[in-house]
This record gives structure tokens, sequence and C-alpha cells, in this order.
């Protein structure tokens, strides 16, 4: 009998679920050595082979699981369920924080980090459980506490050096906007519960309700979930969350929690059948604006894990547009509309799950060489750090939207989903395909800075000058990365079976019209032939030089005979341009001393991006907000005795009130 | 299949033609003899004969950079169809492919550019990538107005659909996609106003100044590939602004290369009566032409 429970795949992921949050305990009682992270290591290796075998196949087969787990909490059944939209959200998480776990190692030894590795590996467990209990859970309350013990599990990864000032800083900004987010949560929880008179999660369709609750509804989740995902304005506490993480951290982060609030919306919109139009249009703006705004933020940044930040705003944007796409789709009856929307969001959640952990890892690997962050102290490292160069340049393709990576596949689908609109009686949803084509041309902008000023040119410091390669612990979890972004690229046959069984929950009305016709089989082909016609073009030009005098010289200066480091083209620079017309959006702080005379002195320049919705509009509602509140603070004294009178007089009125 | 060989053969051979005309335009405009029409196709050889001088700072995707580029433009060669026919590869979305993989050309002509380390190629990638952002969005509506008038998802019937008969319905509408795009084109291809291909100051220049490093092969290969992207643009533009059709296939060839040169002639025109913009002007032109498709697109749903 247990034999049989054991080979059952649905035991199998919530048993991986389990290794993975047990995964670091070894560590906190083994203190000394690297075995407790060995032991993490091996852990993660074992969950997420059984994890991801067992959800794929899940997945593939279309099955749905229900367990009831015995609690004597008053919140109704405590149940658990495997269903497509669970495990489809299992995949990112197993495979990112196998990958991460592997890469701590090299980044993070217990070696020279002895202090806080065990604390961080058992922490980075706990987060992915964390998240893997998200998405399976099927009970209100066990949700949230599943939703508290990730977001808590990230505030302690990201605060680990927490002797930094910026970084506790960061640490406190997160914990404020997690739990404003969490608020919003407890409202939609409790509205849910007043709706369906139970704790437990209401079927696919199961939820009827009429216009003003569901507004209230839609709001709470779009706040609550949408703080998660980094939706602008929600966005405040992201960037410098994800820029003051490890590395490996970051990855997990920007590669799976943000798509925890993603998955709460799609599992919200999976409980309603009839979702009114303007929630689709609603998101797909904000998906939109949050994509436009993210990308230009990005491309001003000077700090490579900043810039990597907002581009996952960016991306998460792309993600709501489609699924925003899909749902005015599935409110007109357009199941052609309604298809390529969904699938492009859920194939570009699987791919930003691959190629944005692969650019932290790099960047993971960039300040592992050169101990710094500022893109522009970097330069050069591309002739010592070769294989990261190689990986990172990948990585930057990818996450560009360029074929043959797989960034390319799932944004034609959105193409494709917004230009057959174009022939529709009134086509404002077309509008959105040039927004797209403008944040893929920043995002170029985005990327080829952060390629160009870390890994080309002469070095612009001497820490950039005797930077190092990367440990193979380090460059084997990225290589993996980079190998499923192009074979996702060139084979997304591959990856669309994952995503199609979500369709019938997500957008009912694509059923029935399954032949749309996706140019799959051309896509294969044109990655094929791109890689194809490089290698035939490197091949005979090869030959061709290699019978032809060959020399080496300096870079043409002009006349110049020897540019140094610092005469070079920095990252800011690149991004100026963009930087100046964006003015409107982008705001930056420029202090620079004015040159006068023939002869000037020596003069500073000082260049920072801003944060202008934190810095000008949330801290300044927040001192406001914290003067108002200050008659609070009295009552919070710290004495004792008093805090006692407190209890008996609370206890006094509840007795009068009850009586 | 004879359409599809005398494609290849066209897209091969007839590109740096153009560049050819445009200069031999340029010096009747200034009253000189100019090099010969094929002087473009003498310097091609000459740099396939030229030994390689490389710069010590950079790294192997300085020259990858050039093959990748000249890999993605002749994949986009593939997927324009020239004149009144069919091109060799056409399927649903292959518009989006084509414009990527000019994006993907430009990934690797600035990060070349950037390998070097030197400041004038990075100022000049610096631009190219900007200004080719903003002529994006403008390729982008003319491209949607092309879907909406022919309901078409591919570049081979969304292109052909355009007949005079279609002029003399929505004229007013192709008339300012045809100069929004005509932008596009210019801008796109770093002619004048936008850049100067013939300036000798590094400091103003943009595509030529990425290009100042590279030598031999590798530079025959910038060269083509440049020539080969006007040539496709250039196909894309005529067939908006020249939709001619004669009904024989043989002679819509014969009608397509004609048109071709005097596209050449055209931007030779415009290069020898206009002054190259200030760097600043150059976005507000670009916006401009935005605004202008997308008055066209409008123009169409109505």
């Amino acid at each position: 009998m247990h034999s049989d429970v054991l080979r059952d795949p649905a035991v199998l992921v919530l048993i991986a679920i389990l290794v993975t949050a047990f995964s670091g305990v070894p560590g906190l009682l083994i203190r000394g050595g690297a075995t407790g992270q060995r032991l993490a290591t091996l852990g993660a290796v074992i969950a997420a082979f059984l994890g991801l075998h067992s959800a794929i196949s899940l997945l593939l087969a279309k099955t749905t699981t229900t367990f009831v787990i015995a609690w004597n909490l008053p919140f109704d059944a405590c149940e658990i369920g495997l269903d497509p939209l669970s495990l489809f959200f299992l995949i990112p998480i197993f495979i990112v924080f196998l990958c991460g776990s592997l890469y701590a190692n090299g980044y993070w030894p217990a070696s020279s980090h002895r202090s806080s590795e065990p604390a961080l590996t058992f922490f980075y467990g706990l987060l992915a459980a964390g998240m893997g209990l998200v998405v399976v859970a099927r009970n209100g309350v066990l949700f949230l506490m599943a939703w508290e013990i990730m977001a808590l599990a990230g505030y302690f990864l990201m605060v680990i050096e927490h002797d930094k000032e910026e970084v506790r800083r960061a640490g406190t900004v997160y914990l404020v906007a997690a739990h404003i987010g969490a608020a919003a949560l407890f409202v939609f929880f409790s509205l849910l519960r007043l709706h369906c008179s139970s704790f437990l999660f209401p079927g696919q369709g199961g939820l009827h309700i009429v216009a003003a609750p569901a507004t209230a509804l839609f709001i709470a989740a779009l706040i609550g979930f949408g703080s998660k995902a980094g939706l602008m304005p929600l966005h405040i506490w992201l960037p410098s969350a994800h820029a003051n993480a490890p590395s490996h951290v970051s990855a997990m982060l920007s590669g799976v929690m943000l798509k925890m609030g993603i998955y709460g919306l799609l599992r919200f919109f999976s409980f309603i059948a009839d979702r009114p139009l303007w929630w689709g249009v609603v998101l797909a703006v904000a998906g939109l604006v949050s994509a436009f705004l993210g990308i230009c933020l990005a491309a001003s940044q000077r700090d490579i894990k900043r810039l990597l930040a907002y581009s996952s705003i960016e991306n998460i944007g792309i993600i709501a547009t489609g699924i925003g796409v899909a749902m005015i789709g599935q409110a007109t009856g357009n199941p052609r509309l309604a298809l390529l929307g969904m699938v492009g969001a859920l194939l570009h959640i699987l791919n930003h799950s691959l190629f944005k952990p692969l650019l932290f890892f790099c960047a993971g690997s960039i300040i592992h060489g050169t101990g710094t962050r500022e893109l522009d102290r970097m330069g050069g490292l591309g002739k010592r750090m070769r294989w990261s160069a190689l990986l990172t340049l990948g990585g930057a393709i990818a996450i560009s939207g360029l074929p043959p990576f797989n960034g390319f596949v799932s944004e034609l689908f959105l193409y494709l989903g917004f230009f057959g609109e174009a022939r529709a009686n009134l086509p404002y949803v077309v509008l959105g395909a040039p927004v797209l084509a403008l944040v893929g041309g920043v995002a170029l902008i985005t990327f080829v800075k952060l390629y160009g000023a870390t890994f080309l040119g002469n070095p612009r410091s001497q820490q950039a000058a005797h930077c190092h390669e990367a440990p193979l612990s380090m460059l084997a979890p990225m290589g993996t990365l980079l190998g499923l972004c192009l074979l996702g690229g060139i084979f997304p046959q591959l990856l669309l079976p994952l995503a199609s069984p979500l369709l019938a929950t997500l957008t009912p009305v694509v059923s029935g019209t399954a032949s749309q016709p996706l140019p799959l089989g051309w896509i294969t082909m044109a990655g094929v032939a791109i890689l194809g016609l490089a290698a035939l073009l490197a091949f005979s030009l090869r030959h061709r030089v290699s019978a032809l005098p060959k020399a080496t010289a300096t870079t043409w200066g002009c006349g110049y005979l020897r540019p140094s480091g610092r005469m070079e083209y920095t990252g800011t620079a690149f991004s100026e341009i963009l930087t100046s017309l964006m003015s409107g959006i982008v705001r930056t702080r420029v202090a620079k001393a004015a040159i006068s005379g023939y002869a000037p002195p020596p003069a500073a320049f000082c260049y920072a991006p801003e944060e202008t919705i934190l810095e000008r509009l949330l801290l300044p509602l927040f001192d406001i907000v914290g003067i108002g509140f200050a008659f609070c603070r009295r009552l919070q004294h710290g004495q004792a005795h008093i805090y006692v009178l407190y209890i008996f007089a609370t206890l006094l009125l509840l007795m009068l009130w009850i009586h | 299949m004879v359409d599809t060989i005398l494609h290849l053969v066209l897209v091969l051979t007839m590109p740096p033609l153009l560049l050819g005309v445009i200069g031999k335009t340029k010096a009747a405009f200034a009253g000189r003899v100019g090099a010969p029409y094929l002087q473009p196709y003498y310097d091609l050889a000459r740099l396939m004969r030229k030994g390689v001088v490389i710069s010590d700072t950079t790294t192997w995707l300085f020259k990858a950079g050039p093959i990748i580029t000249l890999a993605a433009t002749l994949l986009a060669a593939l997927l324009v169809p020239l004149g009144r026919h069919a091109a060799p590869i056409s399927f649903t979305g292959d518009m989006i492919l084509f414009a990527y993989l000019f994006a993907l050309g430009r990934f690797f002509t600035t990060a070349a550019a950037l390998d070097t380390g030197s400041s004038f190629e990075g100022m000049g990638a610096a631009r190219e990538v900007t200004f080719s952002c903003l002529a994006e969005p403008a390729l982008f509506f003319a491209l949607i107005t092309l879907t909406r008038l022919s309901g078409s998802l591919s570049l081979t019937p969304m292109l052909n659909h355009v007949t005079l008969f279609v002029w003399w319905d929505t004229g007013a509408a192709l008339l300012l996609m045809m100069t929004g795009l005509f932008v596009v084109l210019l801008a796109e291809n770093c002619r004048i106003p936008f850049d100067d291909p013939n300036t000798h100051l590094e400091l103003t220049m943009i595509h030529e100044v990425m290009v100042l490093d590279h030598s031999g092969p590798y530079f025959g290969c910038i060269l083509y590939g440049a020539s080969l992207k006007l040539y496709l643009l250039g196909a894309f533009f005529l067939h908006i602004a020249l939709p001619l059709s004669s009904g024989n296939s043989y002679l819509d060839w014969l009608i397509f290369a004609l048109s071709m040169i005097l596209l050449a002639m055209a931007i030779g025109v415009v290069e020898s009566v206009m002054a190259r913009l200030r760097l600043i002007r150059v976005p507000q032109l670009l916006v401009a032409a935005i605004i202008l498709t997308a008055f066209s697109l409008i123009l169409v749903v109505r």
C-alpha cells in the first residue's frame, strides 16, 4: 500500500515541496564546514528532479488531484490541490531553486561566509517551499500562511548582509510594501469568505457574484497580487530589494516570486466565469504602462542589479498585458485573441523565469569577480571572464526578445494577437503593438548597454582589470539556463504543451477552436536558419581571412594614439540620449561643476537616477501619515504596568459590550 | 521556382548597385563625374582580398558582429517580396520576424562597436540604438495599417495588396504612410538628413563611426550588409510608393529593378539638396514619422 502511495506523482510533488522546505535544516544543526551546504544542495537536486518530473507528467496528463489534510484550526478544511495552473507555476520554482542552490556553492560558499551561510541556505529552501505551498493551497487561510512564509523568508534572505545601511533600508521598504499587499489580500479573502461562506477556494467558474462585490474583489486582488508582482505604481519596493539581495536570492525573487502575484491573479480569474471586459482593459493598460516605464527606468540605471530589477517590471508588464488581452478576448468572445494573449503570457512566465535568473547569476559572477555593482566601473571583463561573457550575451539576447532565443517566441504570440485585431471593427487593442515595439527597442538599448559596459572595451577601474572567472559550480547552472532558453527559442513546440492545459481554465472561449494556426514550425526553421547561416558565414570568412595577412594594432582613436579606459564611453553615456528624451519619465540627479576659463580646474561629475514615485510621492505621504499617527506613539511607551491596564480596560469594554 | 531563383540572384547581386547610383546622382548634382556605377563592387572585391587589422582591445564578438548581422539581414531578405512577386518564405507573423531580425543585427553591430573601447564608436552605437528604437513604432504602425487594408498577417499578401486601385480608395492614408516610411528608410540606413555616410568627422557620424575599426573581409561583410538593408527596406517602401504591375512576371522583375534604381536616384537627390540635421533634431523627425504613420492608421479605420 505504501509503495502505491509513493508511486503517485501528486504525492511525489508534495514530498518534493517538503524536502525543499527542510533542505536547509541540517545546515543549522551541523556547525562548521561545508557539509550543511552540500546536504542542502543534495536535497535541492532530489526535490527538483522529483518535483519537475512528477509535475510535468501530471501537467501533460491534465489531471487534477486534491488532498485534505486534517488540522484543527477553525478555518474549514485544509485542502491542497494540484491542478494544471498550480503545476505550471511549480515548474519555474523547482528549476530556479535547483540552479540557485547549485550556484550558491560557488557564490556564497560556507567556507568564506561561515556565519551567514546556514541561515541563507535554510531560508532559501523555505522561500521555495513557501512558494510551492502558495500554488497548491486551496484554502484562503492556508494560502495567506504560505504567502507570509514566502514574504518573510524573502525578507530574511534579503537582509542577510544586514550590517549595511542600504540593505536594511531596502529590507524595511520591502517589508512594509509586502504587508500593505498582504493587508489587501486579507480584505480579498474575507470578501471571498463572505460570498462562498467557506474559506475553501471556489472551483473553476464557481463564483457567481454581481457587479459591486466583484469590483471590490478585483481591486483588492489587483492591489494585493499586483504589488507582489511589481506592477506600476506598486513596484516601489522591487528595485532596491532585488538589487541588495545576494544574486542567487535576487534570481529567485525576480524569476519566481514576482510570478506568485501573477499566479494569484490567474487563480482569482479562474473562480469567475464571466469576467467583465473592463478588468481585461485595466490589466492590459497597467501591463503596457509597467512595461514601458519599467524598461525606460532600467535603461537609465548604473547599478547592474537595479537595471535587472527594473527590467523585471517590464517583463511582468508584458505578462500582464498578455493576460489582459486574453481577458478582453474572453469577454468579447474572440478565441483567437484569447489564445494568443494567454499563450504569450504563459510562455513569457516560463521564459522570464529562465533568462532573468540567468542574468542575475551573471550579475553575481561579475560582482564575484570584480567586487562592484557599478556598470561604469567595469569594462573589459570579457577577456578574463570568457564563459561568463558568453552566458551573459545569450541572456541579454534572450531578454531583448530577439530570435533565436525564447523571449522572441512569447513576444511573437503577443504581436500576432495584437495584429489580428487590426481587422476588427474598432481596433483599439492593436495599439498595443507599437508600444510593445518601442519597449523592445528600449530593451535592446538596455541590454547592449549592460553587456557592452561590463564585458567589452577596456577596464575602467582596478577592480575590473583584476577580475577573475567564476568557478564551475556557478557557470554550470548558468549554462543550463541558457541551454533551456535556446531550446525554448528554437523548439517552442516543447513548451506549448505545458501551457495549453491551462487554457481550458483561464480562457474557456478557446476550447473548440483548438486548431488556431501558430507558426511554430517557422520559428524552428528561422532559429535553425540564423544559426546555420551564421556558422556558414563564419566558417567561410575564417577560411578567407586565414589566407590573408593579419595584424593587431590599437583601436583607432582618431589620431590619438593611446586611448585609455577612462576615456571610454560609459554605460551611463550610452543611455544618455534616451534618458534625455524620456526626461519626463526618468528623472536623474546630475551634479557637475561649471567649466570656465582656458585652463579649468579639476571638476567632478555625479549622476544618479531617481526613484521618482518613492522619493517624490510615497515618502512625503508616509511623513504626513506619520505626523497623523504621532498620538499612537504616546500609547506605545514600553511601560509594562500601563499595558496591563490596557488589557484590563479592553476586557472590561468587551464584557460590557456583550451584556 | 524561377521567381525564387531570380529573387535570390537579385538579393545577392543588386544591392551594391544602389550605392553606386546614389553616388553618381550626388556627383551629378555637384557637377563632378563621380565614381563608376560599379565602384561598390570593386570596393567589395578589394576588401575581400585585403588583410585584416584587429584592435588588441577586442574579443571574439568584434569578429562575430559583422557575421551575425549579415546572417540576420540575409534571412530577412527571404521574407520581403520584391516587386509583384511572392517572397521565398512567407508565413503568419513573418513581418515581426523581419523587424526583429534587423534588431538582432543592430544588437551585434552596436556590441561590436563597443568592443573596441573607443569613445567615438560608443557614441555612434548609442545614436544607432536610440534612433532605431524611435523608428520601430513607425514601422509597426505602417504594418498595422497594411494589415488592416489587406486583412493579412504576412508580408507577401500584405504588400502585394497595395495597388493603384487601393491608392484610389485610400490615397491620403497611403501618402502619409509613405512619407513616414521614407523617413524610416533614411534613418534606418543612416542616410542624409540623419547621418552623412561621407562625412570625415567622427564626432558627427552614426553608422560609419561604429565600423571604423573593421577591416578586410569583415568590413566587406558590413558594407554588403548595409547595402542589403537599404535594398530590403527600399523594396518594402516601393510596394507602397510605386505599386506598378504589368501582369507579366518577367516584365514585373524589370519594373522592380528599374524602380529600385529610381529610388536610389531619389535618395541621391535628397542627399544632394538637404543638409544633415543637427543630432538634437533627429528624434523630432522620427517622432513626426511615428505620428504620420499613426495618422494613416486612423484614416484607414475612421
